[in-house]
């Protein structure tokens, strides 16, 4: 296979969390029964018109300043025009040449590497509805609920070189949009969507090969695995000396392959053109600052400070901020212990171990974070040992319930008094007088032999200092 | 019995405050004039009987017990059928929505449910407000009652027949390109095309978003006074209308134009304009000059490009607005179970007349990639100088006037075979509606026993000007008071 460069540009659509939905009164809520969030605007019946949702607008410009992105003065809104059930006007109200944010960028970090990706625009659409097609395929139902729902469409420049810089540019997005408090971006929801365009190009050559528009990769790991699939697929007919033929494509979880949809010719003419319900947006310097006020500290920044004011290494920070609730959680129990390298480790270990086992969002698990600040408190105190501590851990993940009142129920408490620990020891070295011997002779395993009985004669509660302390002056006597 | 275009609405308010009428007896007036003449005018589609009825005994009984009344209390009013209307049958004059049943009121319907009016019944028209002669209705056109083998112009031909018929007291109506001015003026009755954003067009069936506006047509200026200030102002519901403060407009009714200065344009007296026309309207101008007014003769220089740039942009709007019409969720669907694109093809094919699908192929081309440069975009530019043309005349200007239409109502079928002549005769009222400001219609004269309409023109918002100076020509003229034989 001869040597080629991945080129790829990500279409990202984010829907807006948005009481409203973008032109009516309508609920956007999730999960609602089918048409029952709906009205004659969102159902575009004859004689309705579209009034823009003012919160939509600044949540786009909340977004579209987080990107680094130029907020125009002003910026109106076009319609799309294509006929599809899911779209009940047949047109969608979109932003063609004035969108909201334009020439933006992100940093995102790769083997280590920094490196930026541009962001050509922002801009601010609605959502088409949901189409279920009824099994043996007779017929299409249509569910309007999500019609209408505010959507922000982020396009980044050809900037991505690899399907693993297309993972994280996602996933940058996703934590910053998340920071941003503009969204609730769950992919498996279909509140984050993701489309690609990606071509290969013979190394060191400028002009950009033939694309192919890649859609449907429903989660991370589809985006990562169908980029993956279309990078082969591509190589693979540049390597027999074909041509890449320009289309659209979808990526098939189950066949793990990506499948052509439809060619260029089939390609829609959308017919843009101003939308002549809505009048256009003057964005005003006082209304831009008033936003740009609101933008919190952004995983960066806080990737950053957690680098610098509490000494984790760049890897932890990185991941720790990678997500806002993650981040939370991090300073929350800082609250609670000042111990921040600690908080880091069993996050970085014992959390995320669990919650990636079980394909757990944070939210779903019982940890506060004052459980796991007051955790550390007990394990630097000498009151539960680090052994004992993760049967805490485990149990705070499932009941919630804080680790003094987990270790009083379950009588967790270390056993520090040395005349029990010592009663123990002796029993013990009284009852193996083989690995005694073993000892004496030299062989240092045997007081790990030793040490285990004792802890599990104390039901893993004794000072594992002391013991080993006074196993030492037992077996020295 | 009472004719109803004997009165005017303050006399009609006069005799039930006096409990000479009731609104129930003027409903089943009205509903009377209908059976007796609306099979051969043709102006209504759907009757509001029962409903009309209702309201009416509602309306007595707030009479009997001396509540406040509306501005239009009591008074029978027709709505264009593109005019959506709860739970009343809204067709938009095509085949396509001939059961379609609306679930909410257009804001004009609330507006003047508030002001007590009772909806007789929806109006005939042009299909989707498509055509100037209402021969494009799917229901079959409309007759002009003061010939019968005549349009009465369009789109809003049930409307502007409906009240010179005396079916109704006054009418709502649509202007896109001159819809609610043209078959007043072939009508011989008023019509009022008000400042774009004026009057909400939430519930208008659009046709050209950015050229829609609603008015009233009526018998004389008085009445249309009344009824725009029933349904002017801001309405949250529509982006486009506007945040302006509404005048008393029966107040501007002063008969006073002394010192008003008319710019007249030399394109609208000039070639293509009927001679018996420019004598009306010369005729006019020297009523209103005796009354203390002064006219000058104006250029308009862009005029001869406005029916090019308005059936660009307008069909361009249409072809997106009626996107709507597939099938899939009300108005026909004819599926064969060929699959979707059948549904789309079929459900259209059959469900628009000839008009609407010329409009909506000639707005789809004209937005299509690699046209849209072309066609749109020059459209809005030209719209943008026509817009600059009234700009510029108004600076030393109150108000300009012309005809209305170029000719008297044509016969019936004499055009239909050649759109473009179709289409030049909104030549006077399109440049009016590209730059978005109000136009009325008034009766100045007959050409041969057909009514001849004035159009005077003036600048954004005001309406008062407007209605003041067609209101002093009317004090001073009898032409309104012209009723047809039928």
């Amino acid at each position: 296979m001869a040597k080629y460069e991945t080129v790829i540009g990500l279409e990202v659509h984010v829907e807006l969390h948005t009481k409203s939905k973008i032109f009516c009164g309508c609920s956007t809520e999730f999960g609602a029964p089918p048409n029952t969030h709906t009205c004659p605007v969102c159902l575009g019946h004859p004689g309705v018109l579209p009034v823009l949702n003012r919160q939509a607008v600044e949540y786009a410009m909340k977004a579209a300043m987080a990107l680094n992105c130029t907020i125009g003065d002003v910026s109106k809104f076009d319609r799309k025009n294509y006929f599809y059930p899911d779209s009940p006007k047949a047109y969608q109200i979109s932003q063609y040449d004035q969108p909201i944010g334009l020439n933006g960028w992100i940093d995102i970090e790769v083997n280590g590497e920094t490196k930026r990706i541009g962001i050509t625009r922002l801009h601010l659409e609605e959502d088409a509805g949901k189409l279920t097609h009824v099994d043996g395929g007779f017929a299409s139902l249509v569910d309007f609920n999500r019609v209408g729902t505010p959507l922000i469409e982020i396009v980044s420049e050809p900037d991505l070189r690899s399907p693993e810089e297309a993972r994280a540019y996602l996933e940058k997005i996703r934590a910053i949009m998340q920071y941003c408090d503009v969204s609730d971006v769950k992919m498996e929801e279909g509140s984050m969507r993701c489309d690609a365009n990606i071509s290969l190009r013979p190394e060191g050559q400028a002009e950009f090969g033939i694309r192919a528009e890649l859609k449907n990769m429903n989660s991370f790991r589809g985006v990562l695995r169908g980029l993956e699939y279309e990078q082969f697929r591509q190589g693979e007919i540049l390597d027999d000396g074909g041509i890449v033929i320009q289309e659209t494509r979808r990526w098939d979880e189950a066949q793990g392959k990506t499948l052509s949809m439809r060619g260029k010719e089939e390609a829609h003419d959308y017919r843009y053109f101003p939308d002549p319900d809505l009048i256009v947006l003057h964005i005003d310097d006082a209304w831009k600052e008033s936003i740009r006020a609101t933008i919190p500290e952004l995983p960066d920044a806080r990737q950053s400070r957690y680098t610098d004011q509490y000494g984790l290494t760049a890897y932890d920070a990185g991941v720790l901020t990678s997500s806002k609730p993650l981040a939370d959680f991090f300073e929350g129990s800082l609250a609670f212990t000042k111990d921040a390298k600690a908080v880091a480790n069993w996050m970085m270990g014992d959390l995320l171990a669990y919650l990636n086992g079980g394909g757990l969002e944070l939210s779903q698990v019982k940890i506060t974070p004052q459980g796991l600040g007051e955790m550390i408190g007990l394990i630097s105190g000498g009151t539960i040992s680090s052994k004992i501590a993760k049967t805490v851990f485990k149990e705070m993940l499932e009941s919630g319930k804080l680790p003094a009142a987990i270790v009083e129920e379950k009588g967790l408490v270390q056993i520090s008094d040395e005349g029990a620990i010592k009663q123990i020891v002796e029993a013990v070295v009284a009852g193996n007088p083989q690995s005694v011997e073993d000892y004496k002779a030299g062989k240092q395993k045997a007081i790990g032999f030793l040490v285990g009985q004792v802890m599990k004669e104390s039901k893993g509660k004794a000072n594992p200092g002391l013991v080993n302390t006074l196993l030492a002056e037992v077996l020295n006597s | 019995m009472l004719s109803l275009f004997q009165y005017r609405l303050p006399e009609l308010h006069n005799m039930l405050h006096s409990k000479e009428i009731s609104v129930s007896e003027l409903t089943e007036q009205s509903l009377a004039a209908i059976a007796e003449r609306d099979g051969k005018v043709h102006a209504f589609l759907t009757l509001n009987e029962e409903g009309a009825r209702a309201s009416a005994r509602t309306l007595d009984d707030k009479l009997a017990s001396g509540a406040a009344r509306g501005l239009l209390f009591g008074l029978p009013a027709g709505i264009k059928d593109n005019i959506v209307t709860k739970g009343l049958r809204t067709t938009c004059a095509s085949q396509f929505l001939s059961n379609f049943q609306p679930i909410y009121d257009a804001t004009v319907v609330s507006k003047l449910r508030q002001a007590d009016a009772v909806t007789i019944g929806k109006l005939n028209m042009d299909e989707f407000a498509m055509g100037g002669s209402n021969e494009n209705s799917s229901f079959g056109p409309v007759r002009n009652p003061w010939d019968l083998e005549r349009v009465p112009g369009g789109s809003s031909g049930g409307s502007a027949a409906a009240v010179a018929a005396g079916e109704v007291l006054f009418a709502l109506g649509s202007d896109t390109g001159g819809s609610i001015r043209q078959p007043a003026s072939y009508c011989g009755v008023v019509g009022l095309k008000p400042t774009y954003g004026l009057v909400s067009r939430y519930g208008l069936v659009a046709f050209a978003s950015s050229l829609d506006q609603i008015g009233p047509i009526t018998r004389n200026v008085e009445d249309s006074a009344y009824v725009l200030q029933a349904i002017a102002g801001y309405d949250a519901q529509d982006s486009t209308s506007a945040k302006v403060d509404i005048p008393d407009y029966l107040s501007s009714l002063t008969g006073d134009i002394s010192g008003l200065r008319i710019a007249v344009p030399k394109e609208y007296i000039g070639e293509g304009v009927d001679a018996s026309i420019r004598d009306k309207v010369l005729s006019a101008l020297k009523v209103l000059e005796d009354l203390g007014a002064v006219w000058e003769e104006v250029s308009l220089p862009h005029t001869e490009y406005a029916v090019a740039a308005y059936y660009l942009l307008a069909s361009s709007e249409a072809s997106s607005n009626l996107a709507r019409f597939d099938g899939v969720r009300y108005g026909t669907r004819v599926d064969d179970g060929g699959g979707l694109l059948d549904l789309y093809h079929n459900s259209r094919s059959q469900g628009f007349g000839a008009e609407v699908k010329r409009r909506i192929m000639l707005g789809t081309y004209a937005l299509s990639s690699g046209y849209y440069d072309a066609y749109y975009l020059k459209a809005q530019k030209v719209r943008t100088l026509i817009k600059q043309d009234f700009d510029e005349v108004f600076k030393k200007y109150d108000v300009v006037i012309g005809p209305t239409a170029p000719t008297t109502a044509f016969k019936l079928g004499s055009q239909t075979e050649d759109p473009l002549t179709m289409y030049l005769n909104d030549i006077l009222t399109i440049p009016v509606s590209l730059a978005g400001i109000p136009a009325v219609s008034i009766p100045c004269g007959f050409a041969e026993g057909l009514p001849v309409g004035l159009q005077i023109i003036g600048k954004e918002f005001d309406e008062s000007t407007v209605l003041r100076v067609a209101h002093a020509f009317e004090q001073n003229t009898d032409y309104h008071r012209e009723c047809p034989q039928l």
